[in-house]
């Protein structure tokens, strides 16, 4: 499969531009490293990482477009466990308390969102275990604000520390209610990297939090560095008057995501 | 910051010359676990049972790799996340284990327990797995072959490289 062996073209990009602005030595070999593990599982057909991730689906369709012949669920499933099987992809799904693996990767993760228009766009990502695990939701009070929003997501970045893999893309899902700000969270890692967020206030708001996060230091695989994250993608929606639900999605260096539009 | 040659099984004069910061280039056999495998032989320790493999001087991999490929050893092969395994890192020490490697932060008990027993925790960068891979020149299920990408694997290596990130002084790479 295609998107478990090949970086995106603006994770490549963002990632030689780290290299070239690092200057601590350890820093500029882990992404020296990063570039040359893309480079050889792009050439060998390799996954780049041996998380290989849940599968996860965002599906956009439009209210006038229709299906026939079958289930889209079933055949987004059955394409999955065809596809991490041929491409020797790992299986990491396991039920939560035997801790069985279910050996094919299923199920894939489906988000289902009606659009205007006839078009389908499917959009897939491998989401890795090892930044999912450092992601954190929280409910903040309206009186926080946006510097509350700020203190989590940096506080959250430094004590993840090493263990998402950065430099990482920093996902944040803000607004919605307790269940839609993570799914907000991750939908935003899905903007690619050179594309700014379509509202200049929230595009500003995003380089102010990078900025700062890069100050923190963490740096590549967090051996010390400038470069922490490669972006932060915000998404947000309208919430409660009494909340301010707030979802940090961390997403490893290794951001395997790809789209299509029927 | 030096370069070692490490060629398993690990003996403790070896480990007591790493300082965290230091590369080394792991030679010779390795053993992949991570969390089920970790479950499973502490539960066979319980049991009165012997490990699946000799600890004394032995490496930890934590890696859960993906499937071969025809005409290779391995998949994919890089570290996991170490964390996880820290409630049962300090109990494989303490048989003789003399490395773990994997990627993040250790706790407060695993750093003890490596100055206790004279033992390092290693990293290897993550997310770089098919880079890893090509240092690896054989791989062998040992056990637990139900558990998939988590049974236990013996690695043949060659100068895979790793970085000394808690040695047996106290010492400390990640700065955060």
């Amino acid at each position: 499969m295609h998107t478990a062996s090949h970086l995106p073209a603006d994770v490549l990009q963002a990632l030689h531009k780290a290299r070239e602005s690092e200057e601590s030595d350890s820093a500029r070999e882990v992404l020296e490293q990063l570039l040359q593990n893309a480079d050889l599982a792009g050439r060998e057909s390799l996954p780049l990482c041996q998380d290989t991730g849940v599968a996860v689906f965002f599906v956009e369709m439009g209210e006038d477009c229709r299906l026939e012949g079958g289930s889209l669920g079933e055949t987004l499933n059955a394409a999955m466990i065809e596809a991490y099987d041929q491409a020797y992809l790992r299986k990491s799904m396991a039920h939560p308390f035997t801790r069985k693996n279910t050996g094919s990767n299923a199920p894939a993760q489906i988000h289902y969102e009606l659009v205007p228009g006839d078009r389908l766009k499917v959009s897939f990502m491998a989401k890795g275990g090892g930044s999912e695990n450092m992601s954190r939701c929280t409910m903040l009070t309206p009186a926080q604000g946006w510097p509350g929003i700020k203190d989590f997501v940096l506080r959250r970045v430094a004590e993840a520390g090493p263990n998402p893999c950065p430099p990482t893309i920093v996902g944040l899902g803000i607004g919605g209610s307790f269940d839609q700000a993570p799914v907000l969270a991750k939908k935003a890692l899905f903007r690619p990297l050179d594309q700014a967020h379509p509202e200049p206030e929230i595009a500003a708001l995003e380089a102010e939090l990078l900025e700062e996060i890069n100050q923190l230091g963490v740096g590549p695989m967090g051996l010390g560095g400038r470069t922490t994250s490669l972006g932060v993608r915000i998404n947000w929606s309208y919430c409660h008057i009494a909340s301010l639900p707030l979802a940090v999605n961390l997403q490893c260096h290794s951001s395997r995501y790809s789209e299509v539009l029927f | 910051m030096q370069t070692h040659t490490l060629n398993t099984p690990i003996s403790e004069a070896k480990v007591l010359e790493l300082k965290s910061g230091d590369k080394v280039l792991l030679n010779g056999t390795i053993y992949t676990a991570r969390d089920a495998a970790h479950k499973r032989m502490l539960e066979a320790l319980d049991q009165g049972l012997e490990l699946p493999f000799e600890p004394q001087g032995a490496v930890i991999y934590y890696v859960g790799p993906t499937p071969a490929p025809p005409g290779r050893p391995i998949g994919s092969a890089g570290p996991t996340t170490s964390y996880r395994m820290d409630s049962y890192a300090p109990r494989l020490y303490g048989l003789g284990v003399k490395a773990s490697m994997g990627k993040g932060k250790r706790s407060p008990e695993v750093k003890q327990s490596l100055k206790d027993n004279k033992a390092v925790y290693l990293g290897a960068t993550g997310g770089a797995g098919a880079l890893l891979s090509q240092c690896i020149v054989s791989a062998e299920v040992v056990a637990y072959e139900d558990l998939g990408p988590e049974a236990v694997r013996a690695l043949v290596v060659k100068d895979f490289p790793a970085l000394v990130i808690n040695d047996v002084y106290g010492g400390e790479l990640y700065k955060i």
